[in-house]
């Protein structure tokens, strides 16, 4: 793989890794320092890169297996990853801060959810991959798949009736 | 699209059963601004997922090509080139405890030959000593001509006084 054909297949899919990485670390900056590691790895491996036949894929389960090993290390040093973007939750005067304060209530929600959920909302429901695409990036089958989307889905939605119901309003 | 229609999908969503097409029908559904009160918390779901796929990221990707180890070993193989050439420069200089035996006395014989020559050129200098003898002697003649020169001198005085 030459270097032109790295900017074209490779560079376009640094936002989904970004994502990925964003969901699982969490931290901006953290997400950040991983999406720069992780086209280093991919660049430094172009040649090889060639040989798979979905280099979307394989970037995927790379950025999930790199971000797993990230949180296990910072689990282990027992340390707790500073999150600096928080939004401040205490003005929601308009409808739109509203809005915007509620969807932040879903990015908390799905913090809690357990690491293998959180990767396959994040590719089914927020990148659109079909099932075959996310059975490669997290090895499981499909029904599997389905049924710990249909467990996570259903997770925020509770939580987030009962955030509604008894936490703002 | 009937609201009927819409919950027979979300129930399908949450099953987990949906196909990308009919997700892509009920994204399109949440993206309006109204909907029935009961199906608010599917909105900020989906309004969610629709504003986290906006977010790029902003940073450079720092791509360097490979080319830096290859100077690396370069400057190894400089070094290793450099301290090869000290070795067998100093290896040259060494004493006579490396030669050979046949070297050796080829060695031995060209000294003595040499020596030879030398103790030669000496007697040939002492031999030289005889001449410079020679020559005080004649210089002492010299010297004793000069009396002669005298003697005549005063000879032929005596010559014009009797004339």
């Amino acid at each position: 793989m030459t270097q032109s054909d790295f900017v074209h297949i490779v560079m376009p899919l640094k936002d989904k890794v970004f994502r990925l990485a964003k969901r699982l670390l969490v931290s901006r900056e953290e997400a950040e320092d991983a999406t720069q590691e992780i086209f280093v790895k991919l660049w430094n491996n172009k040649q090889k890169m060639a040989e798979y036949k979905n280099i979307e894929a394989f970037s995927m389960t790379m950025t999930k297996n790199f971000c797993l090993d990230r949180l296990k290390s910072k689990q282990a040093q027992n340390l707790k990853i500073v999150h600096s973007n928080y939004q401040d939750h205490n003005v929601a005067l308009q409808r739109e801060v509203e809005v915007r304060d509620s969807m932040s209530w879903v990015s908390k929600i799905m913090e809690e959810l357990p690491e293998q959920q959180q990767i396959i909302i994040q590719l089914r429901d927020i990148e659109g991959y079909e099932f075959s695409e996310i059975a490669k990036v997290v090895d499981m089958n499909e029904t599997a798949i389905r049924v710990a989307l249909s467990r996570a889905r259903k997770t925020i939605r509770e939580k987030l009736t009962h955030t509604h119901s008894y936490g703002i309003k | 699209m009937v609201l009927n229609s819409i919950e027979r999908l979300l129930e399908k969503y949450d099953n987990g059963e949906t196909s990308l097409r009919e997700e892509a029908q009920l994204k399109a559904y949440f993206a309006q601004e109204d909907v029935p009160p009961h199906l608010e918390s599917y909105k900020v779901m989906f309004q969610y997922f629709d504003a986290t796929k906006q977010e790029q990221f902003t940073k450079d990707v720092p791509l360097k090509p490979k080319k830096y180890q290859l100077y690396r070993w370069i400057s190894v193989a400089a070094v290793a080139v450099l301290m090869v050439s000290v070795y067998l420069l100093t290896d040259t200089k060494q004493g006579l405890e490396s030669l050979s035996h046949d070297e050796l006395m080829a060695y031995n014989q060209t000294v003595e030959a040499l020596n030879l020559v030398s103790t030669k050129f000496n007697k040939g200098a002492s031999s030289l000593n005889a001449l410079s003898l020679v020559s005080q002697n004649l210089e002492k003649g010299v010297e004793s001509m000069n009396y002669v020169g005298e003697f005549s001198e005063t000879t032929n005085k005596i010559f014009n006084l009797s004339n």
